[in-house]
């Protein structure tokens, strides 16, 4: 398949090895993977504000950048959200309906699209604590929010399983949200940083090595977080696990 | 959390005040610490923290919700007490969810039940009026606050009243009745215990069903001592309670009036159901002659048996225990009493007008988005500044006064837990969303916020201009987007590190590395 690849502004700036891992994945299972060089963001920050009107152009860039691919692939649940939910500020055209409906995070795709039953590449003998960021909790619905009473799922735990050696810790307070949310994190940033103090306390506590997610930002936050109380925490995405990262 | 009771070997339950004299058990209201293990508890410390005060509130101005929050945070006994006590409540919510296999069917009926009420108001309201009024309860419209406020003042004039107990109602908080009742010299004396804490400390309940959860005891031994006498040292629970029993009981029995709040309007019986935990609204309700109940248009059912629903739903979401100790149905005045109903508009049927806001309507009031909201639960409901906090405050106070509350819809991560939690199914955190939008564009976000969005929305929509920028880039901060340094204050950096910069951008590895297939 022909995949475009969509490396939001974070991971571009801050954590091209989650580009990288991303990028590899996608070959090693066989696909012809594209980065559109024009790229930038999708819109996110400025709509999640409440500006809309201001995320127009960014939103008909990203759809101008990732047209005529069979899917659109991001390592990031909140990005894809916003794309797939929320990408309204520009008419809504045949196209642009086109993009949000093939656009796919990277732990949905290998799961539900790929179907991927093996990673035998992969590595990873740490004791990891999960974090679903909200978005891909909530709104793409990676797995069963506690809050609800339905049966249980987890497509990042069914794929994690897949690598050897990996061993879970579960927080006392799993979905709780760390506080990063988007703007969110520099408008309220007191509240923001403390529910980033206590989701990295409460890893740790668990007795997590790592803290691993599908979302960069949540982990730029948490890491920013556990670095100036001094929690001594690794941060990994998912996508460098399921690429063979050892540590 | 009012009365104490105690396990007896028998299994019965027996009130302390009925044991044998002598018995160490007992309660003793000398204001000695009790024998039992909340009573032999030492203090929290010999300077108790004090108590993180709410919002500062100026007219109209924006309410500053993270200035409190702020301030919450910075005390860090009530904050980690408030958090704690408060996720206690949404554990017990989920062991109770988990009990009831049928609970996602139960929410959607619910949803649907008031959905269908909702857009069918007029009817059900005139179906109430004819049946309630068949009964002999007296009905009253009120279009707003100050309708309210009049038509309850008249009523209590009418009858000579000089104090009025009354049980928890938030609606009588949105329309200021206490102090409307200060300002016209009637006095009036809450029996919910902790609204009773709040109107002794003249500060708004913090919470719908909670309303001083944000106090530690110390804070409520300092409000006691101050107004009802007792010793400031001793912050048993158990000891204040009961001296907040015995200061209102002779309230209770003097009172002229009652009045109520209403958790639901059945239609098709001209009845109302309070529901309570410690029996203060039946007391309310029953001891005086004239009782009055003042209830939003938005609280009617259709049947009586459409309520089996909401009160499955109710507690469980609210303090995770399977129903209220007391679900009491008025059918009408008792013998030689008078009981009067006031339904109370104050913006609801504006709010149904609103195409993406009107289900906020079905609201029970059950807190469960405060309890498990993991902003709210940081920075205490008095930092909102309003009459309602927490996530159903976010999307219903911009209703009562867009420009006062326009910080309110940012004070969420937009994490959805609320929605998850919503007995009745509101869509919360994509109101909070959409209300964002309906700020921007009526003009009452602040102009930083909005040149920092401008500006962003600008240069993400430039690629060149774009890289230009990451790429002259040469400190950690000046590679952070644009929309995080918008003020420069550096809000990211304040209270966490920022992200270490790489040696290069994934732009420019895959230019080295993959370049030539681009
Ligand atoms: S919005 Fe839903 S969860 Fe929140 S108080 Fe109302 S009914 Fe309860």
């Amino acid at each position: 398949m022909r995949i475009g690849l969509f490396i939001p502004c974070y991971i571009d700036a801050f954590f091209p090895e989650v580009g990288i891992a991303t990028l590899e994945l996608l070959e090693r299972l066989g696909h012809e993977v594209v980065y559109p060089r024009d790229q930038t963001c999708c819109g996110q920050p400025m709509a999640n504000s409440g500006f809309n009107a201001d995320a127009a152009g960014t939103e008909a860039l990203f759809v101008r950048n990732f047209s005529g691919f069979d899917y659109v692939v991001a390592p990031s649940g909140s990005c894809v959200h916003h794309v797939r939910d929320n990408l309204d500020a520009i008419e809504q055209t045949d196209q642009v309906k086109e993009v949000r409906s093939r656009t796919y995070e990277l732990v949905e795709f290998l799961h539900d699209i790929e179907k991927v039953d093996a990673f035998p590449w992969a590595k990873f003998p740490h004791r990891v604590g999960l974090h679903n960021s909200c978005g891909t909790l909530r709104r793409l619905k990676h797995a069963l929010p506690s809050e609800l009473n339905e049966p249980f799922f987890s497509k990042p735990i069914d794929l994690l399983s897949k690598v050897e050696g990996i061993e879970f810790v579960k927080p006392a307070r799993p979905d709780e949200c760390c506080g990063f949310g988007g703007t969110f994190s520099v408008f309220e940033e007191v509240v923001s940083t403390k529910m980033g103090y206590d989701k990295v306390s409460d890893h740790a506590q668990a007795g997590a090595e790592y803290i691993v997610s599908a979302d960069s930002s949540c982990l730029m936050h948490q890491q920013g977080c556990a670095e100036r109380i001094g929690v001594p925490m690794k941060f990994i995405h998912i996508a460098q696990i399921l690429n063979g990262a050892s540590a | 959390m009012s009365t104490v009771r105690e396990q007896t070997d028998d299994g019965a339950m027996l009130h302390p005040e009925q044991r044998a004299e002598g018995d160490p058990d007992a309660i003793i209201r000398d204001g000695r610490r009790l024998d039992h293990a909340e009573g032999t508890s030492k203090p929290l410390r010999a300077h108790p923290e004090p108590q993180p005060r709410g919002a500062k509130v100026h007219g109209n101005r924006p309410v500053d919700q993270q200035e409190a929050a702020a301030r919450f945070i910075a005390a860090p006994e009530h904050e980690k007490m408030h958090d704690e006590r408060l996720w206690d409540l949404r554990q017990k919510r989920d062991r109770e969810m988990h009990g009831i296999p049928e609970w996602e069917e139960l929410r959607s009926l619910a949803s649907a039940i008031k959905e269908h009420t909702l857009t069918h108001l007029d009817e059900y309201l005139d179906q109430f009026e004819a049946n309630a009024s068949a009964n002999g309860i007296h009905v009253h419209w009120a279009r707003d606050a100050a309708e309210h406020n009049q038509i309850v003042h008249a009523i209590l004039r009418d009858n000579g009243v000089k104090s009025l107990i009354k049980s928890k109602s938030m609606l009588t908080e949105e329309c200021g009745f206490r102090h409307y009742m200060a300002s016209v010299g009637i006095e009036v004396i809450e029996t919910d215990l902790g609204e009773r804490i709040q109107q002794l400390d003249n500060e708004d309940p913090s919470h719908v069903v909670v309303p001083a959860v944000h106090k530690l005891r110390t804070d409520v031994a300092a409000v006691f001592s101050r107004t009802i006498g007792t010793d400031p040292n001793n912050s048993d629970v158990h000891y204040l309670a009961e001296a907040q029993r015995e200061a209102t009981r002779p309230l209770i029995l003097n009172a002229d009036a009652g009045m109520t709040g209403g958790n639901f309007m059945v239609a098709e019986t001209g009845t109302f159901v309070v529901c309570t935990n410690e029996g203060n609204a039946d007391l309310s309700a029953n001891v005086p002659k004239l009782h009055i109940a003042s209830i939003g248009i938005e609280k009617i059912i259709p049947r009586l048996e459409h309520l089996a629903v909401f009160v499955r739903l109710l507690s469980r979401s609210a303090l995770g225990s399977p129903i209220t100790q007391y679900t009491s149905h008025f059918r009408g005045p008792r013998a030689g009493g008078e009981m009067h109903v006031v339904l109370v508009d104050n913006g609801r049927s504006e709010r149904l007008g609103l195409a993406e806001f009107w289900t906020s309507l079905k609201c029970i009031r059950c807190g469960a988005c405060m309890n498990t909201c993991p902003v709210y639960r940081r920075s205490g409901g008095l930092s909102y500044g309003a009459t309602y906090s927490g996530p159903i405050g976010l999307i219903i106070d911009p209703t009562f006064n867009a420009r006062k509350y326009s910080n309110l819809p940012y004070a969420s991560s937009l994490n959805g837990s609320c929605s998850n939690v919503c007995p009745v199914k509101i869509n919360i955190h994509e109101q909070i969303y959409a209300w964002r939008r309906v700020l921007v564009e009526q003009h009452e976000v602040p102009l930083a916020k909005r040149a920092a969005m401008k500006a962003a929305g600008v240069l993400l929509s430039r690629p060149a201009a774009y890289r230009a920028a990451i790429a002259a880039a040469d400190t950690a901060l000046a590679h952070l987007p644009r929309f995080v340094i918008y003020n420069g204050l550096n809000a990211w950096g304040k209270h966490r590190e920022v992200p270490h910069p790489p040696k290069e951008t994934f732009h420019s590895w895959d230019h080295a590395n993959r370049g030539a297939k681009r």
